[in-house]
Order: C-alpha cells, then structure tokens, then sequence
C-alpha cells in the first residue's frame, strides 16, 4: 500500500522538534484521493523519489526529490583543470563521456585553445555514439515496462505475433518461430519461480492496453536491445579506450594515435551501421506504434518551456556551426524560437537542502543542511535552475522542438512523418509521449548523420607527434564555460582557476533543469509541473506517474553535486 | 548407458539447451568458458566444469544495492560484449533486486528486497555499487526513507557474501575523495562487514563474471589480497604485462600509473577485448588502488610530453 505523505527523518525520533509537513489541503480522503510516494523510483540512473497528491483520480500536486548528495565540485577544488574531466566524467556512468568532454571544453574556452579538426569529429562521433547507446537502453530497458506487459506477452501466438512485427515495420522478416523461442525464454521467469527483475511489476494493470502479441513483439527487442547497445559502447572502446569512462580524451583533442587504423575505422562503422539499422528496424517503429496506441499521453505529461544549447559542431564556430542549434521555447511556441542567453540562467534553493536561499544571498551557511523531507519548505538535494526566471525543460523533445522551430532539415521530416503514422498534431509533441518519440526520432537523425562523420575520419600517420591534439601554454589563472547536450539534455560546466588549481567548478545539468524543487517563487520544476493532472487509476499501483515521470529519463547522479562550501547561497551562474 | 554416460548426456542437452536459447553457436559458450578458466588462471582441463556449472547450477539469488554511485559498475556488466556475461544478471543468476533494471518501483521494489533477504538469508550474494555516506547520521544518502547505511546495517549481515563492485564501494571512491564533505566510506569502513573487492573505475565485466563463476564452481571466495581483491585480476602490476612496454609508446613519459597499478586489463581489455585506457593512449590512472583519485593526481604529467 502507499505511504501517506511524509515518512520524516529517521535521524530524528518522534519526538524531534522537526515540524511535520504541512499537509495539503486535499479533499476528504477518499479511494481516488490522498498522496503517493514513489521511493525508490527504479529503471533509471541514480537515486529519486517522487511524491504525488491525487485528488479525483488525478495528480494534483507533485515533489521531485533526490535523496543523494555526493559533492562532487568540492572534491574538484584545488586540483589542476585539466585532471577535472576525470573526476567530472564520474558523475555519471550510465550518460558517461558527455560531463568528461564538456569539462574538457570549458578548459579549452578558459585557455582559448582551438582543437584540430580531426578531434572534433573523433568527439562528435563519441558524442553521437554516447546519444544512440542511452536512447536505446531508456525505450526498452528502463521505460518499455511502463507500457508493456510482460505477463501477457506469455499468452501471445507467435503467429499473430510475426503479422504483429510486420505491421509495426514492414522490413521487419521475424518467423512465428522466432516469437515462439522469445515466448519461452521469457517463460523461463516465470516458470522457475524466480522472476528476478521481472517480479513484482504492475503486471495486469487496466492502463496496459496492448495486445499479447504486441506485447511480445515489444519484449522481443527489450531482449534485443541488450544486445545491440554493446555495440554503442563498443564504439567508444575503439576510439576512447573503454565504456563507461572513456579515457581517451585530454585538453585541447584526442590523445588516439597509434590505435586508429583503417581496420579500426571499418570496425566502428560496422559498428555504427548496426546500431543505425536497428534504430530504422526497430527503435523509431516501435516508438511510433506507441505512440500511436498510447495516443491519451500526448495530452498528459507535457511542460510549458523548453531549451536546448545545441550540439554537435560542424565547425570552429559556435554556436553557428551546431548541427542541432541553440534555442530556447516559451509557453509552446514552436515557431518562435529565442537566442540563449546564459547571463539570464540562475539556481534557486529555497526548497532545496542546503544554507541560504535566493532570497538571502549573504546568511554565510557554510554547510549543506538536510532537514527531513517536507514538501512545504525543503525536499531535495536537487537545485532549481531557472532562465529568465522560468523553469525550463530540457532533453530530446526540447532539442527535437528547438530544431523544428528553426527548420531544421532532417528533423522536419522525421518529426512530420511520425505524426503521420502516430495520427498526432504537432500539439501533441509536448506530451509524454512526444518526449518519448523526440528521443527516438533524434537518434535516427544522429545514426543516420554518424556515416558521414565517420567518412572524415582518417588513420593516424603512426608517428610518435600527437596528430588528433593542439599544444598550448597552460595559465596560471583563468574562467571558461562550455555548453552541451548531454542525451538528457542542456549541460553547462563553468570553472575558473587560479595559480593552477581549480577555484570554483559549477555545473548545471539536465536532470538538475528537469527534476529540480520548486523554486524561491514556490513555482514548480518542469517534471512536478509535468506530473499535474496525469490520470492515476489506482492508487496502490501508480503506474500512470511513472509513465510520465520516466519519459524524462531521470538521472539523478548527475543532477545532485553543485555545492560550494564556502559560498553556499542561491547560486548565480556566472556568465563568463 | 552407464551412469556417468548418462550425466554428460543430460550435460550436453543443457549446453545445447542454453546456446539454442541464446542463439549462438556451441563454439562461443565454450570460448566463454575458456575465457573464464584464463580469467581464473585455471588450465584448460577445467573448462568442461566451468560449462557445467554456468549450464547446471540452480541460479543463486543476488541482491545489487546502489549507494552513492554513478551506476557505471552497472553498466560495465550491461555493455560487455559477451552474449553470456550479460546474461549472468539475467538469467544465470536470479536478480531479486537491482534498481536499474527491475521492473518494480516504490513500495513494490522494497517489498521485493525484504522478500529476498527473508527468503534467501544467508544464501543470496549481495553485490555493492557506490560508497556510504556516513556524515550527518548518513544522511545525505537515502532509499525509501532509510540511509543508506542502515540499508546497509540491515541486508548485509544476512548475505552468503559481500561483494564490492567499483573503487567506491571497495575504498569510497571519488566521494569519500579528498575536499568531500559526506564521510564516504567503502562498505567494510563504514560497517565492519567483510567484503571481496573488485574496484576498478569501473571494474572490468570479465572479471565480475568470472567471480561468479568461480562461486558457481567452488562455493567459495577466491584467494584475495591486501586489499581484499581476487589475485586472479589483481595480481600482476599493469606495466609488466602491457604490450607498450620497452617500446617507444610507453606512456610513461606522460604520466602513466602503469607500474604501480594491479589489474589484468592488458590482457583482458574492456568491452569484449576491443581496448583498454593504454591502447588509447590514455595513461593508466590506477583506479584499483584506494585513494587513487588523490594518490595518482595529476593524471597526466602536465610538466613534460603533455
């Protein structure tokens, strides 16, 4: 049964002075009414709860909550820059590389150094591989299970269930057979009576409406999937030395010489053309057939804003050379899309566990202070960034948006012909299912963008000079920024140094934008403004918030680490 | 058909059974055992065991908690290229609670944690990614309402075994780093419990398999080191066993931590065999060693070739 609202402090026993939460002021409870938490929420990166108020069989009110601090940037004090990409690589292993190489960039702006053009192609492939490896796991192992029952794929007929496979695509050539040896693997669970991960899931609930045979179509590439991201991550091996963590990166390039043969390119586009088959095969028919099954969630779970810094240089300029631009979207506007100012970006931590607050900059807390979840005052380790003053989403749909909105080619077409097979407006696009798609649809776009990056790759020459890397004259100090996008989203690393070592390092990241607090004007975070009005059947089994809460793809590690002991107020983000 | 006719009989029919199922060939699960047995340091004769046990063994419950963490441990195990070390959480063991790939959420997660550790106490291995916060009542680390400490306090003294997975869990890690405020600490500081390590950062999936493999072949822990780490992948220093050794591509002119390293990567490699941090021309940064984010720092040698 779910918790009613606040499980307090274990720290503190009953009797602590701490205040209990103010309760909401819903309704009297009744069977469609009262609060859920979800803790811990699984299938994603790090550690999250979640807790929604339902009122009348619908989310009234939402709080995000990250439970865990590591405090990563003060461990980066004091240390050289150019080791900081190590250390910041660390924030995450599941969306490893992307905090690596933003930190790398942001030494590189502070130095003004300009990487070779071999370099940057090595770094976009990395990055596209990164993109295509995180997209694939969070559709089918970390979100599919939301929308997909495995306990009825068991009563599918193969049969039915290859005619299935061949509606969703009609490439697709898989035998009633094949269905047949899906089924009985799956099987297996359930008949050893060990269901592992399996166990325990909101199997047989009413808001699974897929057929068994669409259920086992879609189990049968969960079980794909596992395989073909190998083939992301071995993309990485080749050209950074393994993944996670990625080592084969360093300030102003790549180190990678001796290794990058012509058979060592032939590996990775091999490489790379089986993951850019199974997206076209798979990935992108089976997010579309989703989406149009589950066509009630383009009209639940959307957020009024989004923002994207661009990625993916063609060129030395930026941001004119991006290949995904820079933009940011008010209240829907796709055909307005405004310039990035990141002057205009600030953190707030009025309801967040540390001292002092936008409203009192200068208290001198020199602690982070956790005082018990309490959703009326603080409830996370999670800043709440915001820009111009408006929480922002961030992440595929906010990319695939800022995109359309500018024209972007090969977003234009994919983008229209998915909401031609989905039967979806373009309104629709700002939904859960719309976040969803936008991942898949951006990753056919970069797989299929990856053949030519990888046609400029050229063999090392196999002399001992370092071909792939620029040489410069470190500073004793200096301030640097760089903007990415990282798979879930805008990511901003800022630092400056002094006498070599690292004065301050600050990074702003996508699941600090999605899944932050609500703010010093006790306005709501994109995903607790996402979560107002989804559906929750029942209450016990609130699988309806997990949809939505998923199709965000949390990653909690990363968002949880900005804390500056010695200036541990409201943080404004500098724009250098 | 004699006895033992009998039982090889009934071997090769769960051997065929398994590569069937897997859809690959008989060759590769035996390249896989073969890979294990070299992991091991075993000779070659005990390669039909090491097929029995991965074909036959009942599957071991196994309980994964995450901590403080980045989930790259994890990872390492679900990228690895080999179809059967994959599989190992999926179905050669039985993964009764893994917060990244279970399907269960919230209260029905939890539920399926205290079952396991009801159910299968003193029999599940309990696998530990992420160092413990122990600062402030361990407090900046929480599941469900509990530290994650008390978790730890709670589930691990009811294990078969403690296995550490990753620098963090082993020694602390990148959080218990120097400058970090949250009293990170690896599992046997922060809770006495003793515990086989396998840091690296992240560790190498091989070498994990082959842990599991070892288990499922002897019932029992590896011969460990100093440091609580299997002399099989911990045993030989990295620079002695790297191909850039003597050559004019050592790295050690760029700062490489090669020589005081113990990890079998030159010969292992990650991601099935493609590379390693060295054939990148990354110098090696020990990440097996406690402490290394402090002790190897600068990672680079920033004075000369960098």
């Amino acid at each position: 049964m779910p918790k009613k609202d606040n499980p307090g402090n274990p720290n503190n026993p009953p009797t602590d002075p701490t205040p209990e939460p103010t309760p909401e002021p819903t309704p009297t409870p009744a069977p469609s009414s009262g609060n859920i938490i979800i803790d811990p929420v699984t299938r994603i990166e790090g550690h999250l709860r979640v807790e929604t108020a339902v009122s009348g069989g619908k989310v009234s009110n939402a709080w995000s909550t990250s439970p865990l601090f590591r405090g990563i940037e003060p461990i980066l004090k004091n240390r050289d820059p150019r080791d900081a990409w190590m250390l910041t690589q660390r924030l995450c292993g599941v969306c490893t590389y992307v905090h690596g190489i933003t930190s790398i960039r942001s030494v590189e702006d502070a130095v003004g150094v300009a990487i070779p053009d071999k370099a940057r192609v090595i770094r976009n492939l990395l990055m596209g591989a990164q993109w295509i490896h995180d997209h694939i796991v969070h559709f089918y192992q970390l979100h599919l299970l939301d929308w997909v029952d495995i306990t009825s794929a068991l009563n599918a007929d193969p049969t039915q269930a290859a005619s299935v496979d061949k509606q969703i695509y009609s490439g697709r050539n898989r035998t009633a057979a094949y269905f047949s040896g899906v089924k009985q693997r799956l099987q297996t669970f359930v008949g050893s009576g060990q269901l592992g991960p399996f166990a325990n899931g909101y199997w047989g609930h009413a808001a699974y409406i897929l057929s068994p045979e669409e259920n086992l179509v879609m189990m049968a590439n969960y079980l794909e999937a596992l395989r073909i991201q190998i083939n992301a991550a071995h993309m990485h091996a080749i050209l950074a030395g393994k993944n996670p963590h990625p080592h084969g990166l360093i300030v102003g390039g790549v180190p990678l010489n001796k290794d990058l043969t012509s058979a060592r390119i032939s590996e990775f586009a091999s490489a790379s053309n089986a993951a850019r088959d199974f997206v076209t095969t798979c990935y992108l028919p089976d997010a579309t057939w989703l989406a149009a099954r589950y066509s009630d969630y383009a009209t639940i779970g959307g957020s009024e804003n989004l923002m994207s810094f661009g990625e993916f240089p063609l060129g030395g300029a930026e941001p004119d050379s991006l290949y995904f631009p820079r933009g940011a979207i008010f209240n829907r506007q796709t055909g307005s899309v405004q310039p990035v100012d990141t002057s205009q970006i600030s953190e707030h931590v009025t309801h967040s566990w540390y001292s002092g607050s936008a409203l009192h900059p200068a208290e001198g807390q020199t602690v982070p202070n956790y005082t018990g979840i309490n959703t009326s005052n603080k409830y996370s380790w999670i800043k709440a960034p915001r820009y111009q003053g408006q929480p922002m989403e961030v992440g595929p749909l906010a990319r695939v948006m800022v995109n359309y909105g500018k024209g972007h080619q090969a977003t234009v077409q994919t983008v229209n012909a998915f909401l031609q097979k989905a039967g979806l407006s373009l309104a629709g696009m700002y939904s859960t299912i719309g976040r969803t798609a936008s991942r898949a649809i951006e990753t056919k776009i970069i797989a299929d963008a990856m053949g030519s990056w990888i046609s400029q790759l050229t063999p090392s020459m196999q002399t001992s000079e370092m071909p792939f890397r620029s040489t410069f004259t470190m500073p004793d100090a200096g301030a640097g920024v760089a903007l990415n996008e990282a798979p879930r989203g805008a990511l901003g690393h800022w630092l400056n140094f002094s006498g070599g070592k690292i004065v301050n390092y600050q990074m702003v990241v996508p699941s600090t934008w999605n899944f932050g607090p609500r703010d010093s004007a006790n306005v709501p975070g994109p995903v607790e403004q996402a979560l107002i009005d989804t559906p929750v059947a029942d209450q016990a089994r609130p699988l309806e918030v997990l949809r939505v809460v998923h199709s965000f793809d949390p990653c909690i590690a990363c968002a949880v680490h900005v804390f500056d002991p010695r200036n541990n107020q409201g943080v404004e983000v500098k724009a250098i | 058909m004699k006895p033992d006719d009998k039982l090889e009989q009934e071997l090769e029919d769960k051997i065929d059974e398994l590569v069937t199922r897997k859809g690959v060939t008989r060759r590769d699960f035996m390249k896989f055992c073969g890979l294990m047995a070299a992991t091991l340091g075993l000779e070659a004769s005990f390669i039909p065991r090491i097929a029995q046990a991965v074909a036959t063994a009942p599957r071991p419950p196994i309980v994964w908690l995450q901590f403080a963490e980045c989930t790259g441990c994890t990872e390492a195990l679900l990228r690895t290229a080999d179809p059967f070390i994959d599989d190992l959480l999926l179905e050669t063991v039985s993964s009764e609670y893994h917060e990244t790939i279970m399907a269960a959420s919230g209260d029905h997660a939890t539920a399926c944690l205290d079952n396991a550790v009801s159910k299968y106490a003193g029999q599940f291995l309990c696998f530990v990614e992420g160092a413990i916060p122990t600062a402030n009542g361990g407090t900046y680390g929480m599941i469900g309402g509990k530290t994650m400490l008390q978790v730890a306090q709670e589930v691990l003294p009811k294990a078969k075994k403690v296995i550490c997975i990753g620098t963090c869990a082993c020694y602390g890690g990148l959080p218990a780093a120097a400058g970090g405020l949250t009293g990170a600490k690896g599992v046997k500081d922060a809770t006495g419990i003793s515990t086989v390590n396998l840091p690296g950062c992240p560790p190498n999936a091989v070498n994990i398999a082959a842990l599991i493999v070892n288990y499922l072949l002897n019932n029992q822990v590896p011969s460990l080191d100093r440091f609580g780490r299997p002399s099989f992948a911990y045993g030989e220093k990295v620079h002695n066993k790297c191909p850039r050794r003597g050559t004019s591509w050592c790295l050690r002119g760029f700062g490489c931590k090669g020589p005081n390293a113990n990890h079998n990567c030159p010969s292992v490699k990650y991601n099935g065999g493609t590379s390693w941090c060295v054939q990148a021309d990354a110098p090696c940064k020990n990440c097996t060693t406690p402490g290394f984010w402090d002790i190897s720092a600068p990672f680079f040698d920033y004075s000369g070739n960098y």
